[in-house]
């Protein structure tokens, strides 16, 4: 072989991680800026909404499809996001913002996308015209459509947690859960509360397009739980800092493949390259959890002691791996620890190994927040409301995103299941305190932000 | 441009003659072969040139693969950019 040949091992390696270990694009998403289609008269906000989406994202699926076949590389889901939903409402104070629902639920339609993010309202500091209305219209547009994705940024850093905006949200959980019912109580899966929220994250249901981004782009999600657990299986006996070397090794590998594939496509579509989120999400699949990970590092059981400082190592060996292939990282990036997504975090959840307070401490340590949990249906809405407030705490303190994606479980109790279905899989009901928060939520006003946060 | 084409599985009679029959229906050229087989597994890695096909790359990758169902092999048809990607800095 000369040099310009590829070497067997390098080729079966490829093969092996996309056949045998999951290793696929998670998601291509493609941001698309909706500022210009604000109106007054919202039924015209609207179809300029449906128009613009349509044009912009009209060969969105079918470049992913090219793709896919050209380099034999799974591209598993092709989605849009859009500017926070609220800015539109704001222009239409009198009008029900659920139309906005509808247009963007017709657009994904027509391109085939399965999901689009950004009925979403960012209200860390306060709420502006159009928000407070957007928010209370959640369960309703979550009811009504079945591709629409739903966020709200309640806390930040720079401006501490807006708690009339946690409370409002606890109750907005669970109606939504109530008015879904009939269906696995679906509606919550697609909405996520936020504490830092990334304005260029591709992956659902908290993908919106920031403000700051250009009009157009396109932003990859990579995966590869299983590449990385199966690596890490082959060396039982190596110390913590060489397991992190062959993590940030193969992590190279899988992002590299996703800037590849991210340029392509930006190329393709004639749209701006944005970001690479190099992240580890885990599906249901059997080899593609990250709970498994953990446990491959040497951990009985996924929730045990030990659990928070494993999966501190696998987080930042991701990104130390990820940042050198990419000249774009953003979004999320690093690990996914959503439970019903997970067929290790579901199992160890069952087995009663991993409570919500051990789900709430690995949150300290990796790239997003308590997620897609099912927890029961009877729950307090200011226990929500302080799950939540928790969680913004621990992302406002640490200068990073947190969220909370939980699922009360109505007409459920602690051990029964959800069951989602496709990626979101099944969720069993995990036990939560049913001592009160209801006075603290109640109070109100905001948590300031913290001392380090006046850095300038 | 390259591509590559790997085959995986059970060894049998005329596996390298019916790939690169395909390959030669499209008009890709086979610049270099490599194979093996360890223990009745066969494997194949095959470095084809495309840039005069003359047909569509996906079109011979659905063939290839429809030919490996059919002969009980794993048959996997990809751009070289991927390895080039994914194994060189």
């Amino acid at each position: 072989m000369n040099n310009s040949m590829f070497n067997a091992t390098d080729i079966l390696e490829t093969i092996r991680m996309i056949q045998d270990e999951c290793l696929d694009i998670r998601t291509t998403t493609m941001g698309i800026s909706l500022v210009d289609c604000i109106d007054p008269n919202i039924d015209k906000a609207c179809d300029k909404i449906y128009d613009k989406i349509t044009h912009k994202a009209e060969k969105l699926v079918e470049t992913g499809e090219k793709i896919e076949k050209e380099y034999g590389i799974p591209i598993i889901n092709k989605r849009i996001a859009v500017t926070p939903i609220a800015m539109l409402a704001a222009a239409c104070p009198n009008d029900n913002p659920v139309k906005f629902a509808k247009a963007l639920q017709r657009a994904a339609e027509t391109c085939g996308v399965n999901f689009v993010g950004g009925y979403s309202a960012l209200v860390h500091k306060g709420f502006s015209a159009g928000d407070e209305a957007l928010i209370r219209s959640i369960p309703e547009a979550l009811d009504i459509t079945t591709r629409l994705c739903s966020s709200v940024n309640v806390g930040s850093t720079r401006s501490g947690i807006n708690m009339d905006a946690v409370k409002m949200m606890g109750e907005v959980i669970l109606e939504s859960a109530k008015l879904t019912a009939d269906r696995q109580c679906v509606g919550p899966s697609k909405l996520v509360v936020f504490c830092n929220a990334p304005e260029d994250n591709p992956f659902m249901a908290g993908a919106f397009h920031g403000v700051g981004e250009s009009d157009c782009v396109i932003n990859v999600g990579v995966s590869g739980p299983g590449v990385v657990r199966s690596t890490i299986s082959k060396y039982p006996d190596l110390s913590l800092d060489q397991l992190a070397d062959i993590i940030k090794k193969t992590a190279f590998k899988i992002t590299r493949m996703g800037q590849m594939v991210g340029a392509k496509a930006s190329k393709m579509l004639g749209v701006e390259f944005g970001i690479v989120d190099l992240s580890l999400a885990p599906t249901p699949a059997v080899g593609d959890s990250v709970a498994h990970i953990l446990e491959a590092m040497g951990l009985e059981t996924c929730g045990t002691h030990g659990t928070t400082a494993a999966l501190a190592m696998l987080n930042d060996a991701v990104k130390k791996g990820g940042v050198m292939a990419s000249s774009n990282v953003g979004g999320l990036s690093g690990a996914f620890i959503p439970v019903s997504e997970d067929a290790g975090m579901i199992d160890a959840a069952v087995d009663g190994t991993l409570t919500l307070s051990k789900l709430e401490a690995m949150t300290a340590v990796c790239s997003v927040g308590l997620d897609m949990i099912a927890i029961p249906g009877d729950v307090e809405a200011t226990t929500i409301s302080a799950i939540i407030a928790d969680e913004m705490a621990i992302g406002m303190v640490n200068n990073k995103t947190t969220a909370v994606r939980v699922i009360p479980a109505i007409g459920m109790k602690e051990g029964d299941m959800l069951e989602f279905g496709g990626l979101f899989g099944s969720a069993p009901v995990m036990p939560v305190c049913r001592k009160s928060s209801a006075r603290f939520i109640e109070r109100g006003g905001r948590i300031p932000a913290p001392m380090h946060s006046i850095k300038n | 441009m390259r591509a590559v084409i790997t085959v995986i599985g059970n060894d049998n009679v005329g596996i390298l003659h019916k790939v690169s029959g395909v390959c030669a229906k499209y008009q890709a050229n086979v610049i270099e072969v490599t194979q093996s087989v360890l223990q009745e597994m066969f494997a194949m890695i095959m470095m084809v040139d495309i840039s005069k096909m003359n047909a569509d790359f996906a079109s011979m990758s659905d063939e290839l693969t429809a030919l490996g169902t059919e002969l009980g092999l794993s048959i996997h048809t990809m751009h070289e950019d991927i390895f080039n990607a994914m194994h060189r800095i």
